[in-house]
């Protein structure tokens, strides 16, 4: 396959794919409406999640912390300091990038299970935190954001975050922005590298690459997403709490991952698309659920590891990044 | 010219002194084999060089400047190129990734960590290099599913493309067939002529047909060392490694 094709054919998947995305909301009904939003912006949280796992074969126990650094980062700000939520955002998003770099100077001193403890180990602190600070963070409570501090103007017009439209389209705008940088990243020459530390960490280390240097970066860009995931949950849906930065939100995107594809650019998104209905089918019939999501773990793990788009470029499909 | 000059390098694992006292040069443009029984230290020394293995002891020079506390991968971006003993590829990448992935790093060294050679550039050095270890028609095709001839040769390749000044192999020639041996021969006299060569080798006819020194370590220690009819003649190495 030429290059030429191979990029058109990428292009038209992934284009595709948000295309479908985008015109959803035409025939969606308001309760799925709003639960795509969540898929959506939690998606870009599995996109961050996969460049480290999937791409760079660093297992993280820990991401919650990432996410919950975007979320508290942006409602934190919105809640006491009045900020306009674009400032928000990028403030949640660079504090996700900021505790990942910081994490990653200590965490990628491992490899392996001992990644896997750290990382998890760290995300126990951060989730402490958030309920020593009690009188701050009203931890488990949470803060609910009203809606006055979720409308910004830009340009003379009010964007007001809790009008739906707006929303949808917003979080699909992030989505499609998350799915470029990742292709971008994916098929550049240091996506390229990362492939390498993932397939050989040794053999990458003697052609002459600065391995950790790498897996930082990889660090950073995925700490950077999830925040930017976080922060965006916590402007459009106006509510921050503990529970985001608990060890579910850790498993959560690891789930995604699985599902769609570990390692493939598309499959997180349709990994999270899938696993967000599954939970809410299973909700229905059980409140323990998490039983349900442990169960789907395991069969993953065990009979279907390349998950969906990795089953599909398995089948014939190189192309498919 | 002296490329490398070691002096006094020692290594040892708990109790075991894998290597002691070694010290030992390299001219500029040499092909020298390494051998020695079965754990007489060479792949230990020669990990120690290209930087896998840190040296309890000693140190190391490379073209004049003291390398002993760079990193192995440093010491690749300074021409010391490392091939593995056990076949270490991209198995799940194609042949062309493989060594898109060394010439990526020799072309764009000197660029900042996120800028990258041009794309035309890095295809005409891959199939360069391709072409000479003949894989250009396999570039395509995985490498865990290559021959297992084929992967030492792309193993090569691999280090080809990182155009080193100092190229270690590591016993290339283990499990290859007569006629592949005497392709790969000839692929290391050609190599040679652009680079020098450090050889670890059991079998006795490559080292004579490419050696133009012969190092012989036993016990971790420098045994001897001469040209092959010197090694061949030598009382002590007979001893303790031709056995007769």
């Amino acid at each position: 396959m030429t290059p030429a094709l191979r990029a058109r054919r990428i292009l038209l998947l992934h284009g595709g794919l948000a295309l479908l995305l985008l015109l959803c909301q035409f025939v969606l009904p308001d309760y799925h409406h709003t639960n795509f939003v969540s898929i959506m912006v939690l998606a870009v949280y599995a996109l961050g999640y996969n460049l480290l796992v999937g791409y760079t074969g660093l297992l993280s126990l820990g991401h919650a912390m990432f996410f919950a650094a975007g979320l508290y980062g942006a409602g934190m700000g919105v809640h006491y300091f009045a900020w306009n939520p674009v400032v928000a955002f990028i403030a949640g998003a660079a504090a996700g990038l900021f505790l990942a770099v910081l994490v990653g100077l200590v965490a990628l001193r491992t490899s392996g299970v001992a990644f896997m403890i750290v990382t998890m180990m760290f995300a126990q602190a951060a989730f402490l935190t958030t309920l020593y600070f009690n009188d701050v963070t009203h931890g488990d409570e949470g803060l609910t954001l009203t809606q006055a501090a979720r409308s910004f103007a830009l340009f003379g017009t009010v964007i007001d975050l809790t009008n739906p439209a707006i929303r949808y389209n917003l979080a699909w705008l992030l989505l499609a922005g998350a799915l470029a940088v990742m292709l971008l990243v994916v098929l550049s020459p240091a996506g390229r590298v990362l492939i390498a530390i993932r397939e050989n960490e040794e053999r990458t280390r003697m052609l002459g690459y600065d391995v950790r240097r790498y897996k930082l970066a990889a660090l950073g860009v995925s700490g950077l997403l999830s925040g930017a995931a976080g922060a965006a949950y916590v402007l459009f849906f106006g509510y921050v709490g503990s529970s985001f930065a608990a060890i579910p939100y850790s498993i959560y995107p690891l789930l995604w991952v699985l599902l769609g594809g570990v390692g493939t650019v598309a499959g997180p998104v349709i990994g999270t698309l899938l696993m967000f209905y599954l939970i809410e089918i299973a909700r229905d019939y059980s409140s323990s659920y998490m039983i349900v999501v442990g169960a789907i773990l395991l069969v993953l793990v065990l009979f279907f590891p390349k998950g969906i788009i990795g089953s599909w470029r398995a089948r014939g499909q190189g192309w498919i990044p | 010219m002296t490329l490398l000059a070691v002096s006094n390098l020692a290594r040892s694992f708990g109790g075991i002194q894998a290597v002691a006292d070694m010290n030992f040069t390299l001219e500029n443009g040499e092909i020298r084999a390494i051998i020695g029984p079965n754990g007489a230290g060479k792949t230990t020394f020669v990990s120690m060089i290209s930087g896998r293995v840190e040296p309890s002891g000693g140190s190391i020079c490379f073209d004049d400047i003291d390398i002993t506390g760079l990193r192995s991968w440093e010491r690749v971006r300074q021409g010391i190129v490392y091939t593995f003993q056990i076949t270490s590829v991209y198995r799940n990448l194609s042949c062309f990734e493989n060594v898109a992935l060394a010439a990526q790093q020799q072309l764009g060294r000197d660029l900042p960590f996120w800028r990258h050679p041009p794309r035309a550039a890095l295809t005409v050095a891959v199939e360069m290099v391709l072409e000479k270890v003949g894989l250009l028609a396999r570039k395509t095709e995985l490498a865990g599913e290559l021959a297992y001839g084929h992967q030492r040769l792309l193993e090569v390749a691999m280090g080809l493309a990182l155009q080193p000044r100092l190229l270690i192999l590591d016993e290339p020639t283990q499990g290859l067939s007569e006629s592949e041996i005497a392709n790969f021969c000839a692929l290391v006299k050609e190599i040679g002529r652009g680079a020098t060569i450090l050889l670890i080798e059991h079998n006795m006819d490559v080292v004579m047909e490419l050696a133009h020194r012969i190092t012989v370590m036993s016990n971790g220690r420098l045994l001897a060392e001469g040209t092959p009819a010197e090694i061949m003649a030598n009382i002590d190495v007979q001893r303790a490694y031709l056995g007769t």
